[in-house]
């Protein structure tokens, strides 16, 4: 029943990089284009101004792509990149966040994560928890095999 | 870059934002009509980036010429690239692809009015 209602449901064990995942990969694709592009201009023109913020910028942009990478590639493995990933965006938005507000001076300039990713209307805050939900519900099942 | 072709654009992409939104809450796959009204607003946005390349040649630039191209491409590549991971996801998450390309479009057309109102002459 290919024309059913039902056939266009989701069924629980789809790939990784279906359904909600192909929005998280749309979603971490332009954040991985914005933040790295960002920190190349920033690098190439006035690095001298904030090296800490502009070389936290392109490890973001690097984090970013990786997460996308691994969202792209899906199966165990593309998983597994992933949940790497998305575990270093949220520990990188959290110090970053709390580092910027604290010490302002460290960070003269802005990066994806400053201030929890304010200037990016926080996106990047509430990203890494909706992507590592995402693989959480992916995980491997013992009692199924492959993904 | 501040002309009704930018403000049309904003507009359009909200309303279609909007809708799309709906339909994904709606659970509704992305229609033809759907995918065809996206297609005519990355025309749309097509025409704004062609008006604003050849405002690049017609004197005064934008201070940061090298941020103002990236983002140029960036905007004309978006709808896109929106429309065809929504017409691979035939389901609730296809409309939500393209409510978040309508919703991150504005914001593209504004920092480009906003790289563009800082220039050398």
């Amino acid at each position: 029943m290919p024309d059913s209602p039902a056939a266009r449901t989701r069924p629980a064990d789809a790939a990784l990089n279906t359904g909600l995942g192909r929005v998280l990969l749309f979603v971490y694709g332009v954040f991985a284009l914005s933040a790295s592009a960002r920190a190349l201009v920033q690098i190439a023109t006035h690095f001298s101004e904030a090296p800490l913020a502009y070389l936290l910028s392109a490890f973001a942009g690097l984090v970013y792509i990786a997460a996308t990478v691994g969202l792209a590639i899906g199966g165990e493995r593309g998983r597994r990149i992933a949940l790497a990933s998305c575990s270093v965006e949220l520990l990188g938005v959290l110090i970053v966040g709390t580092l910027s507000i604290a010490d302002a001076i460290a960070f003269p300039d802005d990066t994806v994560w400053s201030r929890y990713g304010s200037g990016y209307g926080y996106v990047p805050l509430v990203l890494p928890f909706v992507g590592l939900w995402w693989l959480w519900r992916h995980r491997p099942r013992p009692d199924r095999d492959g993904g | 870059m501040n002309g009704p072709l930018s403000v049309a654009t904003i507009v359009v992409a909200l309303v279609l934002a909007a809708w799309f939104l709906l339909r994904a809450a709606l659970n509704r796959a992305p229609s033809r009509a759907d995918l065809l009204a996206t297609a005519l607003l990355g025309v749309l946005v097509a025409v704004l980036v062609v008006v604003a390349v050849i405002g690049l040649f017609d004197g005064s630039r934008p201070q940061e010429t090298a941020t103002f191209a990236g983002y140029l491409i960036t905007t004309i590549a978006f709808a896109p690239v929106a429309l065809y991971l929504a017409r691979l996801e035939p389901t609730r998450w296809g409309s939500l692809i393209l409510g978040v390309a309508c919703l991150v479009l504005p914001v593209l057309v504004l920092r480009l009015q906003q790289i563009a109102s800082v220039t050398v002459a």
